[in-house]
This record gives C-alpha cells, structure tokens and sequence, in this order.
C-alpha cells in the first residue's frame, strides 16, 4: 500500500462501468420495446430478415439489459461503494487496479460477442444462459477477478465491519460462481456425434427433467443473485447516503440477509409447477418462495422505516423518489412472485403473459430504477460536476413509472384473460377457445405493452442525457457533496 | 424405514432446527445489545460517514491504523 497525503477515492473503473451501463440499458430496453411491438404488429419482424425476428431478439433482449445494463450497474455500484464503506481506494494498490481494469477489458469483450454470437443464433437455448462455451468460459474469468478485486480491497480495509451492502455483493459473486458453473455444463455437439456435429454448438451434460431442474436453479436464482441480492446492497448503501439517515434497523438487515440466503436457493422448482419433476420438489418450491415474502419484506421494509422522519424529502429530492419507489415495486413483486408461485394459482398463470408482467414490475420498477438512482447518487461524486438537470430527472421519473403500470396492469389483465380462456370448457367438456381466439382477445393489451416500452425507453434516453450532460457541460463541484446530491 | 419415510422425518426435523437457530440469532442479536456487548445499529453509519480520511467505524486493526495515520 503507498502512503499518500491526498489519498482519494480511484472511480476509474465505476466511470467505464457507467458508461457501460448506459449503452447496453438504451440498446437493450430498445430490442425490447421492438419485440414488444412485434408481439402486437407480426409484420415487424420482417425487418431485418432473420436478425430481427422475435425468436432471435428475444434472448438478445434479455442476455443485454442483465448482462449488459444490470451487471454493469452492479460493478459500477460495486467499485463504487465498496471503496467507501471499506475506507480503502483502488488507489492504494496497484495490483487491484490492474485487475479492475483487466475485468473491464475482458468484460467489454465478452459482452460485444454476446451481442455479435446471439444475434448470429448461437444459442444453448437455455434461459438466461444462452451463450455458447467460449463465452461462458471467459465469463468464469470475469466472475474471478471481480472476485480477486473484491476480496483484495477487503484485504486492506480499514473499516472491520462489512457493511451491509458488501455482504450482499460477496453473495452475488458466490451464488452466481456456484450456479453459473453447474448449468453450463454442456459439451460440444462435435465431440458428441463422431465429428458430425458443431464446434460452436453444444448441448448441456444432464438431460430431460434433471436438465430442466437444473437450468431453473440456475434460472431463478439468475433473478435472486443479479436481479436482487445486488439491488438490495445497492440500496442499502445508496438510500441513506443520499437522504442522510442511518439504515433504520442494522440487525432487522442482518435478520433478512440470512433469511434470504437460506431461502431463495430452494424456489427455483417453482418454475416447473405441474411439469414432470417430482411432486415434493414442487410443493418445496411453492412453500419456499412463500416464505421469501419474509425476508423480501424485511429489507424492504427497512429501506421504507429509514425514510422515517424525513419523508418530506420524498417531494424535494427525486433521487429519493426513485429508490423508495424502487423498494415499493420491490415489494409488490415479491409478492406477486410467491402468489404465482402457489400451485393452484400457477396452473393459470404458467406460460401466460402474467409472468412477462411480473418480471417487468420488478426488473423496470426494482432493477433500473434504482441502478439509475444509483448513477445519478455517483454521477457528481465521480465527475465533480453538479447533475445537469432536476426537471429532466422528475419528468423522467413520471414517465417512467406510468410505462411501468401501464406494462404490469396490461400484463395482468391479459395473462388472467390468457389463462383462464385456455382452461375454459363447455358443457361437454371441450376446450371452448382455439389458440388464435386468445391472440385476438389479447391484441389491445400488447400494444399497450408495446407503448409501455416506448414511454420507459424514451425516460432512458432522458436519463442518458442527463447522465451525459453532468459528465460534460455541468457546473463543476468545488468539494463533493456530503448527502444529497446537487442538481441544476 | 423406507427412504420417503426418512425424508419425511428429516424434513420435519429440520424444519424445527432451522426455526430455532433463527429465533435463537435474534435472542442473541438483542441480548448481545442489552449486555454492552455489541453496538449493531452505531455500524449503520459506516454509510453516511465514509470519506476515506474519517475514522473508521468499527476499525480493522488499531495498531496498523495508527501507523497508517503516521506514514500520511
């Protein structure tokens, strides 16, 4: 470690993860405001030949805003806070710079290929985890050295104490190393058919329901160790940083951490309610994500109480507005999972458009509200510029959360429609609607979700500006702003 | 004993310990609190009081600290 008078925080690797951020939140949310379109409009899937068919750009879609936007949010946040709550600066070793940067640099690469291999159709064809071996290879070397980087500057912390938001960081990088290594086992389809086969092309080692089991442990927990357990650290640092009050109760965190460690590994199996995996897992699966609620709420919750006193900064600061938003989607969607995930009300909602709208509730409201509440809260810490402008970020916040009411609520209306239509018998005993029956029915609901995705991706673009705007031509900070953040 | 038998019995047993270590850490959590023991909630603060030149809250190691504060 060097000793250095004017030791300062290193945001070199936050400021690239930023940036990251930004690029793949617009490209992503636009496939997926393209594909939403194309669900309500068929015809726009001939525009671009195969590259712009919705089978090809779905996964495009969701492989870019998680492993695009939201991982890039995560190590921006990540390389952010983890200094601060640590009291150590990426300065102070230049081992640990080096490995931030090569993360990046590999990072960059990797992501580039996703995009460039996916929309080519290399796929493993398994949610969440579509890329092909080569990446999943160079993703294992990312993981690591995120993993080198982390518990290096836990190394020389100054700070004993790991913040909450640490602990939530180090359970993203081990729930992910596990699950990310047991669902990718797959071998090439050239070893297996005598020379046959691709070298591009594999298929995964387990079959049939061991495969599927297997693929959602690792495709729920996707949800749990990137879409949640980060998110909540995230909030756990940047909410009382920004209003300036102390987490309302450090053990009611400690409670809910473990609770949801213990859990959330065992609710995978609720994705295969009714299918071919033994009865008892399912059952384990529904009763586990009903307690989820418990833990889910704890920290919600908890992000809520540390509001308590000063709710009148929900109005003056929209930075505020943004996060405890987030945290109540959070807690909207956190119930809605457990409740789709009871048996009797999965057999309706399985495969229906209630899923997307779950998902939607949580990744627009949860995920990108706050990893955007956490840019903005760094943006004048990193750029030493004042945020360019409040009204942008209010008028972006408005618009924002009405696209993601308008997704949830059309979701809803057309997955109950879509579940019961499907189900629905006459007298006889006869299926009563044909599939193209359900299509029609559901058509209004898909341009609403459709218009939805334009209203959010058009808030993004405000974002970036915004974002864009503070990094270059904002009033410049003479010292860094203590709690909240300074805007135009 | 056939192996659902023993599954059944494990599940249920498990249930329960899992249901009393988690009552017992909150037991501990407050008690631990109320002896003078721990200071849980003062560790909220490593947040909102995370310059990189202010005290720590809760230090790593006194001694190597103090020779850090020495060697600025």
């Amino acid at each position: 470690m060097q000793s250095n008078a004017a030791l300062e925080y290193d945001y070199t690797i936050a400021k690239l993860y930023t940036y990251t951020a930004i690029l793949f939140g617009f490209v992503g949310m636009l496939i997926g405001t393209l594909i939403a379109a194309q669900l309500a409009f068929p015809d726009l899937n001939y525009l671009l030949g195969e590259y712009g068919t919705f089978s090809r750009l779905r996964p495009l879609h969701t492989n870019v805003v998680i492993y695009g936007f939201t991982v890039s949010g995560i190590f921006a946040t990540f390389y952010y806070s983890a200094q601060r709550v640590l009291k150590v600066s990426m300065a102070e070793s230049k081992f640990i710079m080096f490995v931030g940067k090569l993360q990046f640099f590999l990072y960059l690469i990797a992501a580039t290929a996703m995009v460039i291999t996916e929309l080519m159709g290399y796929t493993q064809s398994k949610e969440y985890a579509q890329m092909e071996w080569p990446l999943d290879l160079l993703i294992v070397v990312i993981w690591v050295l995120w993993g080198v980087a982390m518990f290096a500057l836990i190394g020389i912390r100054r700070e004993k104490a790991l913040y909450i938001s640490m602990w939530y960081f180090i359970a993203c990088f081990l729930g992910v190393a596990m699950l990310y290594l047991f669902n990718n086992m797959a071998v090439p389809t050239y070893f297996t058919s005598g020379g046959v086969g691709s070298i591009m092309h594999s298929v995964s080692m387990y079959s049939g329901t061991n495969d599927a089991l297997v693929q959602w442990w690792w495709g729920h927990n996707a949800v749990a160790f990137v879409f949640t357990v980060p998110i909540v650290g995230m909030i756990y640092y940047f909410l009382p940083k920004e209003s300036g009050q102390s987490v309302y109760s450090y053990k009611l965190s400690l409670l809910s951490f473990w609770g949801l460690m213990f859990v959330y590994l065992w609710a995978g199996s609720h994705h295969l309610l009714w299918s071919t995996v033994p009865d008892w897992m399912q059952t384990m699966g529904s009763i586990f994500s009903v307690v989820l609620i418990l833990p889910s709420w704890g920290s919600a919750i908890n992000m809520l109480l540390t509001m308590k006193g000063e709710w009148n900064q929900l109005t003056e600061n929209p930075l505020i507005k943004f996060m405890v938003l987030a945290s109540t989607f959070y807690m909207l969607s956190t119930l809605e999972g457990p409740i789709q995930a009871i048996k009797s009300v999965n057999a309706i909602a399985h495969f229906t458009d209630w899923i997307p709208g779950h998902v939607h509730d949580g990744v627009l409201g949860w995920v990108a509200f706050m990893i955007m509440a956490a840019l903005f809260h760094m943006a004048p810490r990193m750029f030493k510029r004042e945020i360019y402008s409040k009204k942008l970020i209010e008028a972006q916040f408005w618009l924002q959360t009405t696209a993601v009411v308008l997704y949830f609520t059309s979701m809803w209306i057309a997955g109950i429609t879509q579940g019961m239509m499907w189900r629905a018998v006459d007298e006889y005993g006869n299926l009563m609607y044909s599939f193209i029956d359900t299509v029609t029915v559901l058509h209004p609901y898909y341009a609403i979700r459709a218009l939805a995705g334009v209203l959010f991706v058009t808030g993004f673009v405000m974002f970036a500006y915004n974002m864009i705007k503070t990094m270059t031509s904002s009033r410049e900070l003479s010292e860094e702003p203590q709690f909240k953040s300074p805007m135009a | 004993m056939d192996i659902r038998e023993l599954q059944g019995y494990a599940t249920f047993f498990m249930t329960i310990v899992f249901v009393l270590v988690l009552y017992w850490y909150i037991v501990y959590l407050y008690r631990s609190e109320k002896k003078g023991e721990k200071d849980y909630e003062k560790l909220g603060n490593i947040a909102l009081d995370d310059e990189i030149d202010s005290k720590p809250i809760n230090s790593s190691n006194p001694i190597s600290n103090d020779k850090k504060e020495r060697n600025k």
